[in-house]
């Protein structure tokens, strides 16, 4: 049976016979963004998973800090930091099993790390030695995108692939509020609910693209809403609340994988650094504002039930920061070695066989290049 | 597989038949665009894929160029070989960011672990009475982006084999078919294996020793039929077409320039910033002791696609052609 028969097929109908095709009311998203810590949720999550999340958060806010610190010392021609949306970043990558997709966008390194990129890997389109560093396909990792949105059709292709060679895959796609303005994400979740494709996508909501705040961005009530005019449920989240991001995403994921279609999350958190380390966020927001987003830290939140309920003590605590540290260290050394460069590689993969014109065209830069050493050695 | 003879066939059948062999042979090959399926598109270029191979080999996709092909590029990430219809020339535009930011440098930004098999059919060109945004030459904006092949059949045979060439390449592959070459008919038969053209290479389609013209796609014909009335002015021409104009076939361009000693390029694109003005270049730089006169180009005009009751005007046709011819310092000879 194909995906269509398996719909069953549509056709209008001019009034009276007219109904909606789908009842709207589901599709909605609450009024208030899913919390889990602070309250009664949280007894019901898995003590283990919390401490996950918790070890993830704290690896992620200290790699966000070290990257920032590289971007300072020239290590790193510019970093996106993710610090305040590490709740997002890391439960993204806990929601999905091993032989789903992650599609992330240029902010969501740290997902790719949580799902176990290598973390200088991960950054070689930031220092700028090639685009991508990491193979795709060992993690099932998309590169990171920075055309925005334009990650998410890529998601649909390949989850619905999945579904029509007959695999179990999930894809989840990682998006800004500021992306949900792009065209490609309307056509990626309109095609992605026609095809029923196994896919979530994440809105992090963290109130600005780059300078743009979200009432500039959208007039819907929320960005979740957008979901219901696709005919997929819209979810909302505390995006700060880790346990309550992966909840929302693993219900998600298994929606998807049991054949319920796509689902579209908003996860509301904030962007405490600036957009980028060339970015002055002074001209555009007040401290007041940003303090305010740092009283409800994602870190802070989950520390404060682990240790309300006794499940984080100062030794938990502190091992957390040192596996931080050690990842730090490891990552601070290992970007302070000057990468590989090798201009060959600018024709390598252009094409699967190069092009006869890029051949004379890799001969020339090889003889500009042995012209230069020779004069050197003179 | 048997082959049945298809005499003669248009160049339409011809292309059915290649993606009709192509997903018989690779169950990867997966079809997608508007109309593709129920209707067979508007070309009917893929008239029983979807009774043959299912729906879900031939799809029919919601209404939306960029989510054609973001989505395309999704499952040749997952390892199939999807081949895109975009309806018409124009109509292609709203993909062109996932064309140029994700197709065409997938492999280049993964260094060759993610390459994307995706072949991009265009229907494209002129001369059929369409109204606007249904006649564009967009062949320059392709050729303009790394990463891409740019390929266009000129006959019924050429349109079978590049097309499977197209879809069994690792590479993405524009494909551009010229409408208004749609109907026409060769006699052609099959071979089994098939034949399999090699994307990147020129082929001469008519010698001759006095000039050559350089030309692919719709204006091929155009060109042999110019070549024929030129004999009466005392010209031998030889036509060359290009067939992929990425990779570019220099070697065959500049043998046949080297014979003749001048050349016009000839294409319904405009000139400015077209394909002739690259083409000029490319045999300048490597046939000017050779040349007798500069390298000519009779293209379309700098203006938008004119209207179907102007379009005449804008095509490059026989006379436009032998007036170029004309020109290339015949005296200069004696």
């Amino acid at each position: 049976m194909t995906v269509m028969e398996q719909r069953g097929a549509y056709r209008p109908s001019p009034p009276p016979a007219w109904q909606p095709r789908t009842d709207p009311a589901p599709l909605l998203p609450d009024a208030e963004p899913y919390r889990v810590l602070g309250t009664e949720a949280a007894e019901q999550a898995d003590p283990d998973l919390l401490r996950r999340l918790y070890t993830g958060l704290v690896r992620g806010r200290r790699y966000n800090v070290q990257a920032t610190a590289l971007t300072k010392q020239g290590r790193l021609a510019v970093y996106p930091s993710s610090t305040g949306q590490e709740a997002c970043e890391v439960a993204a990558a806990l929601a999905l099993e091993e032989r789903d997709w992650l599609f992330p966008s240029y902010r969501d390194t740290l997902a790719v790390v949580a799902r176990g990129v290598d973390p200088v890997a991960a950054l070689t389109l930031l220092r700028g030695d090639w685009h991508t560093g990491y193979d795709p396909r060992e993690h099932r990792v998309a590169p990171l995108s920075t055309p925005l949105a334009t990650q998410l059709p890529h998601a649909v292709g390949l989850a619905h692939a999945a579904r029509l060679k007959g695999d179990d895959v999930v894809a989840l796609a990682m998006v800004g509020d500021g992306g949900t303005s792009e065209g490609d994400f309307h056509e990626a979740l309109n095609f992605a609910a026609v095809w029923q494709a196994p896919v979530v996508f994440l809105v992090q909501n963290n109130g600005f693209a780059i300078s743009v705040p979200l009432a500039k961005q959208t007039a819907a009530p929320t960005l979740a809403h957008k979901a219901v005019g696709y005919g997929m449920p819209g979810r909302l989240v505390d995006g700060n609340d880790a346990a309550a991001v992966h909840e929302v995403l693993r219900d998600a994921v298994r929606r998807a994988r049991e054949g319920g279609g796509p689902t579209l999350v908003e996860a509301i958190t904030y962007r405490v650094d600036a957009h980028t380390n060339a970015d002055d966020a002074t001209r555009y927001r007040g401290d007041s504002e940003v303090e305010t987003w740092r009283e409800h830290d994602p870190i802070a939140l989950l520390e404060r039930e682990l240790t309300g309920r006794g499940l984080l003590d100062e030794a938990a605590r502190e091992a957390a920061r040192d596996a931080a540290e050690a990842m730090a260290a490891d990552l601070r050394a290992r970007m302070n070695e000057d990468a590989p460069l090798d201009p060959a590689d600018l024709f390598a993969h252009v094409y699967a066989e190069p092009t006869p014109q890029l051949r004379a065209q890799q001969a020339q830069l090889r003889a500009e290049l042995d012209a230069d050493s020779e004069g050197s050695h003179r | 597989m048997t082959t049945v003879a298809v005499k003669p066939a248009t160049m339409a059948q011809a292309l059915t038949r290649a993606l009709r062999d192509a997903m018989a042979a690779d169950p990867s090959v997966h079809v997608m665009g508007e109309d593709v399926g129920t209707l067979g598109g508007v070309f009917r270029v893929t008239d029983g894929l979807a009774a043959e191979f299912g729906e879900d080999r031939c799809t029919d996709t919601p209404l939306a160029e960029a989510g054609i092909l973001g989505t395309a590029v999704g499952m040749a990430m997952y390892g199939l070989r999807p081949v895109v219809e975009m309806q018409f020339d124009a109509f292609a535009y709203p993909a062109f960011e996932q064309l140029i930011s994700h197709v065409a440098r997938m492999r280049n930004r993964t260094r060759g672990r993610m390459p994307l098999p995706i072949t991009i059919r265009v229907p494209y060109g002129g001369g059929i009475g369409g109204v606007e945004h249904h006649s564009d030459s967009s062949e320059a904006y392709y050729m303009a982006t790394p990463g891409l092949h740019v390929v266009t059949p000129a006959t019924v045979a050429d349109a079978y084999g590049l097309l499977r060439a197209s879809i069994a390449s690792d590479d993405p592959v524009v494909f551009l078919e010229p409408k208004r070459l749609y109907w026409s008919k060769d006699s052609w038969n099959p071979q089994e294996p098939p034949d399999v053209e090699p994307i990147g290479r020129a082929v001469v389609r008519r010698s001759g020793r006095s000039a050559t013209l350089i030309t692919y796609g719709p204006s091929v014909p155009v060109c042999l039929e110019a070549a024929e009335a030129a004999r009466e002015e005392g010209w031998d021409l030889e036509v060359v077409d290009l067939r992929s104009l990425v990779p570019f076939d220099d070697e065959t361009v500049a043998a046949s320039v080297r014979r003749t000693g001048r050349a016009v390029v000839v294409h319904e694109s405009g000139g400015f910033g077209g394909p002739g003005g690259e083409i000029a270049a490319r045999v300048t730089e490597r046939c000017f002791h050779h040349l007798e006169a500069p390298v000519l180009r009779v293209a379309g005009f700098d203006i938008p696609y004119p209207p179907p009751m102007l379009e005449r005007h804008h095509l490059p046709g026989v006379d436009r052609i032998l007036d170029a011819v004309g020109r290339l310092q015949w005296e200069a000879e004696s």
